[in-house]
């Protein structure tokens, strides 16, 4: 099968500074795949790269097969690659249906009609309440995104980017700043997530790496150091260093 | 809080909302000797319906929209002047085109930036524009303003009276039917879209949508609402002034919009019914000082009504349920 999402060779710099160092990666249909590394490894610059938001000194993209380099940001999001943000970057001040039914309406081309009413589109809605019942958020559907916990937020984060029916979704954090009792519910959402998505999630919490993830990708100062099964990664003495120390010093 | 309009809400007419039609046409039978200023105020509110639309809604921020409210004037004046194109209807049409291709051109450049950049881009537009008006003295009159304007009678029926009573409900079928189109445009999902433009470009952007297509077409439209108030003044008036395009009206008429409430379609009503009644009242009673009490009601509702007249308007019936 071909990969649903690849990099080769792509690289960024800022000046002297290398923040991703010839990446060759690639995501299988279905994975569940994790991005780790520590503070700075240019886990998020590596995203920022495959969205588009940033573009790359050199090096290629491909989704679904398809060279995506020179695409845009909304334009990779067509090709089917969707993702969440690791700071929560959500419409504050609309509702939750409203929050997730923006991205809906977009893809089926709704976005575009102005004249009919928009509360007329019937399957917007039913789309919309599908994939809040998934995530557990339907009862909160009618409330204010900004009044909501954060945890709850966090699932919000998640449901837009479903919204799109993505074939690759890229997780940038999802459990980050959620307290510790309300990330069980995350863990849950990510579980319910539809198999067929690709899902690639950059995490800290390595708890949730290992429940989650089949595959592992270790960055580390914008290259990548290895790759393979938890198990694998869990020995790899190289891992352990670039972790815990060199314990030799 | 003013509730944004989402996918769920409900489109139908409330009964506020005939209130303004209402009062429009008691004024037309009522107060005969205003209808010179209730045309202006009628205009007015057309211009400022469709900054609500691009500001309000879209979240571009502007001091240049009289460029386009300009233009709209001035392209009608000249053709009626110049060229003796003297049909209402013909010359609102023209003003619109010639706006359409302005707010495009001008939004291919301007929707690329953000915050004081595009804010200082607009005002650099709406300056040249001004500075072609001021300078082009054999086609715009310059300083001395066009004159020369002659207006045929609206559908070959009506003849502009010197009672303005053919202008004012030649202004006020204009208003109704813009104010028709942008309330359908707002509960749209294209509307609602562009609400999401403003609450977060960013996200908007991850989500797929071309962001910059969607607000060059609203921007492009406010530019033909813009035109076509200013093609409206200049046939009211049958006379064009420096005083229609620039940097002056364009910050006038967000002062006008700020003074109703921004983002709720009636903040455009509000505002430039309370900012020129109050403008005629203070230039007649301190023909000097007029400007000391607008800005002095713009500061009272800075600070104190974030959301203008009609922020005021929704504490006062929130108050009210309080009480029952």
């Amino acid at each position: 099968m071909t990969p649903v999402l690849q990099t080769f060779g792509l690289s960024k710099q800022f000046g002297a500074l290398t923040v991703a160092d010839q990446i060759d990666f690639q995501l299988e249909p279905g994975a569940r795949h994790a991005l780790i590394g520590p503070n700075g490894a240019g886990k998020t610059t590596f995203v920022n790269l495959l969205t588009g938001r940033l573009t790359p000194s050199s090096g290629q993209v491909k989704i679904i097969g398809q060279d995506a380099t020179q695409l845009s940001e909304s334009e990779r999001v067509k090709l089917g690659l969707g993702r969440t943000f690791q700071i929560n970057s959500l419409f504050n001040k609309m509702t939750v249906m409203d929050n997730v039914s923006l991205g809906i309406s977009e893809r089926l081309g709704i976005s575009k009609k102005m004249w009919r009413t928009a509360n007329a589109f019937k399957n917007l809605q039913e789309e919309t309440l599908e994939i809040l019942d998934l995530l557990g958020i339907a009862d909160d559907a009618n409330e204010i995104v900004s009044q909501l916990p954060y945890g709850k937020q966090r699932l919000v984060e998640i449901a837009i980017s479903l919204g799109l029916k993505p074939k690759v979704l890229l997780l940038d954090e999802p459990a980050a700043g959620v307290p510790s009792m309300e990330s069980g519910r995350i863990l849950k959402a990510l579980d319910a997530l539809p198999q067929d998505i690709a899902i690639l999630m950059i995490e800290h919490d390595m708890d949730l790496v290992f429940q989650f993830a089949s595959r592992i990708t270790v960055l580390v100062q914008g290259a990548v150091l290895c790759e393979g099964t938890p198990d694998e990664i869990a020995k790899d003495k190289r891992v352990h260093q670039v972790y815990l120390g060199d314990p030799d010093e | 809080m003013n509730k944004l309009i989402g996918f769920q809400s409900n489109s139908r007419l409330r009964m506020a909302e005939f209130l303004p039609w209402i009062l429009a046409l008691l004024v037309f039978f009522v107060l005969p000797d205003y209808l010179s200023l209730g045309a202006q105020i009628l205009t007015y509110i057309l211009f400022a319906l469709s900054l609500d639309l691009i500001t309000g809604y879209a979240g571009v921020v502007t001091l240049g929209h009289a460029a386009f409210f300009g233009v709209g004037a001035y392209t009608c004046g000249i053709l009626s002047a110049k060229l003796g194109i003297t049909d209402p209807v013909v010359l609102l049409l023209c003003s619109a085109v010639v706006c359409a291709l302005l707010g495009f051109g001008t939004g291919l450049i301007v929707l690329r930036t953000q915050k004081l950049t595009q804010l200082m881009l607009t005002l650099a537009i709406a300056a040249l524009c001004y500075e072609i008006a001021n300078k082009a003295t054999p086609i715009t009159g310059g300083a001395d303003g066009l004159t020369g304007v002659v207006i045929g009678p609206v559908l070959g029926l009506f003849k502009f009276d010197f009672l303005n009573k053919t202008a004012y409900l030649w202004c006020l079928a204009i208003l109704f039917v813009f104010w028709y189109v942008i309330r359908r445009l707002i509960y749209s999902p294209f509307g609602i879209t562009l609400t999401g433009i403003k609450e977060n470009k960013q996200r908007m952007q991850a989500i797929g949508v071309p962001v910059n297509g969607y607000l060059l077409k609203a921007y492009t439209f406010a530019a033909v609402v813009a035109g076509v108030a200013g093609a409206l003044i200049t046939q009211t008036n049958q006379f064009v002034g420096l005083n229609v395009i620039g940097f002056e009206p364009s910050g006038e008429i967000l002062v006008m919009l700020i003074l109703g409430g921004v983002g709720r379609i009636y903040g455009a009503f509000v505002g430039p019914l309370v900012y020129l009644v109050a403008q005629d009242y203070l230039a007649k009673q301190f023909p000097e000082y007029w400007n000391l009490g607008i800005g002095m009601m713009l500061l009272i509702v800075v600070l104190f009504a974030k959301g203008g007249v009609l922020g005021i308007v929704d504490k006062l019936k929130l108050y009210w349920r309080g009480k029952e």
